[in-house]
């Protein structure tokens, strides 16, 4: 039973759970027309403490189009956070006014803390570089529409696995689903944090590679999930500058991965997939776009009990 | 070979390890307390190379739990009639709050100032805890090192 509830961080779903909403996700898909009126009447707040008009859009073109109203605000500027107001009273007065809360922040573990004072459900729509778990559900349904299901794949992660927080979460998501396989690739500096290794995948007996050289390992992926290395992550900017150009990748790289291979990649990029890739019918990136808006429309009409 | 008085009815915390004493002494609230205690620092031992010891004249209630996470080496006689009756020895508590505060600057903690930080224990065999709210992972004990 999915109303009701918030959706904090990947494990907060079960399986079955996420199948549910991939599932619905499709029949979105297929005919988007029967589900356009079913959140009539109900509202969607959008909390955006940081930018992220992609993620902000997505979650309103999908409320929008099932029929939902949206308010909110796009910047901490403008709210009470800025007097001082704790985030338990914003989350308190907001979730007075809505039907279902997405939010963003640059604070890990925001959202959790705001479940516990919310009188709806609160979607965690990023919270700084810890879960993204709706990226992991445009993810996952993407997986499934372009590769038929969610088990027996390598997935390969590439570029920012420290800070990536979608990294994070379809790891998470995709160790409950059999015969996967993961190879994590970075600089040193910037690979996968201890944590995801200690409670997450060595708990699920997980097969996982971390290497440094994206080449040597391009073969074996099913899956390529590339990352922008993000400046709002680092303290300094030195260090920004010293590792955002680490992988790149171009036509070159591509001639050695499988036919088959999909690109992945959460947007916006930068430049660590060359704009010659795109033309590559491998390159699925934009398709994950408007996948992540049906994976949002699906989740919203479980979680208000539209559906 | 410095001497302290036995006492009749109290704790001896032993085998706490070197350095800590102090900050165990500060959050059992003794240097404040008006009953008789004493930190003894560096003591030899055979098993740690040197010690802290502290011995409260008095039966006190300590939350075992949280003295398990700050050091789990800590072993607690209880003396009674200048007898030892009882030995009391740490276990990991499987949450501990309130003892210390989440060093990730990310933290929501760190901003959201009512919020009580809660440790879970996420690895009993590492003596891993992972903070609640941001899953930085912490090791059992490692607060005092």
């Amino acid at each position: 039973m999915l109303s009701g509830r918030h959706l904090i961080q990947p494990d907060d779903l079960t399986v079955s759970e996420i199948e549910e909403i991939c599932s619905l996700a499709e029949q979105i898909i297929v005919d988007p027309k029967s589900f356009q009126d079913v959140c009539r009447g109900k509202i969607l707040a959008t909390l955006f403490f940081e930018p992220s008009t992609r993620t902000r859009l997505s979650f309103e073109a999908a409320m929008l189009r099932l029929g939902g109203s949206v308010e909110g605000f796009s910047d901490a500027d403008n709210t009470s956070s800025v007097k001082g107001e704790t985030l338990a009273d914003t989350i308190r007065v907001v979730s007075s006014y809505a039907d279902v809360i997405a939010m963003r922040t640059p604070k890990e573990g925001a959202a959790l803390l705001a479940s516990k004072y919310s009188a709806c459900p609160i979607i965690n729509a990023g919270d700084g570089g810890h879960y993204h778990p709706t990226q992991t559900l445009t993810d996952l349904v993407t997986i499934r529409q372009l590769l038929g299901g969610l088990e027996n794949h390598t997935v390969g992660f590439c570029g920012d696995l420290k800070f990536g927080r979608t990294v994070h979460s379809l790891a998470e998501a995709l160790r409950n689903f059999k015969g996967n396989k993961f190879i994590f690739i970075s600089p040193k500096e910037l690979s996968v944090p201890d944590y995801l290794i200690t409670n997450v995948l060595e708990p699920a007996g997980v097969k996982y590679e971390i290497v440094e050289s994206l080449d040597e390992v391009i073969n074996q992926l099913d899956i390529l999930y590339m990352t922008r290395v993000q400046k709002e992550r680092f303290f300094n900017e030195q260090d920004y500058i010293r590792l955002k150009d680490s992988y790149i990748l171009d036509s070159e790289k591509m001639k050695n991965a499988k036919k088959n291979m999909i690109v992945l990649h959460p947007l916006p990029r930068v430049n660590e997939i060359t704009p010659e890739v795109d033309e590559d019918p491998r390159a699925a990136y934009f398709k994950q776009v408007k996948y992540g808006m049906y994976a949002r429309m699906a989740l919203i009409a479980k979680l208000t009990g539209s559906i | 070979m410095l001497n302290v008085n036995t006492i009749k009815n109290g704790l001896v915390i032993d085998h706490i390890r070197a350095g800590s004493g102090w900050k165990i002494y500060q959050w059992l609230g003794l240097d404040k307390s008006p009953f008789t205690s004493c930190l003894i620092q560096n003591v030899p031992s055979e098993k740690q190379g040197k010690k802290d010891i502290i011995k409260i004249d008095n039966i006190i209630n300590v939350d075992y739990s949280v003295l398990g996470f700050i050091d789990p080496d800590i072993c607690v006689n209880v003396i009674e009639n200048e007898k030892i009756v009882r030995k009391i020895n740490m276990e990991l508590p499987s949450k501990v709050s309130g003892v210390f505060n989440c060093k990730n600057p990310r933290c929501i903690t760190q901003t959201e100032h009512y919020v009580k930080p809660n440790f879970i224990l996420a690895d009993k065999k590492k003596g891993i805890y992972k903070c609640e709210y941001c899953d930085t992972l912490y090791l059992a004990g490692s607060e005092n090192k």
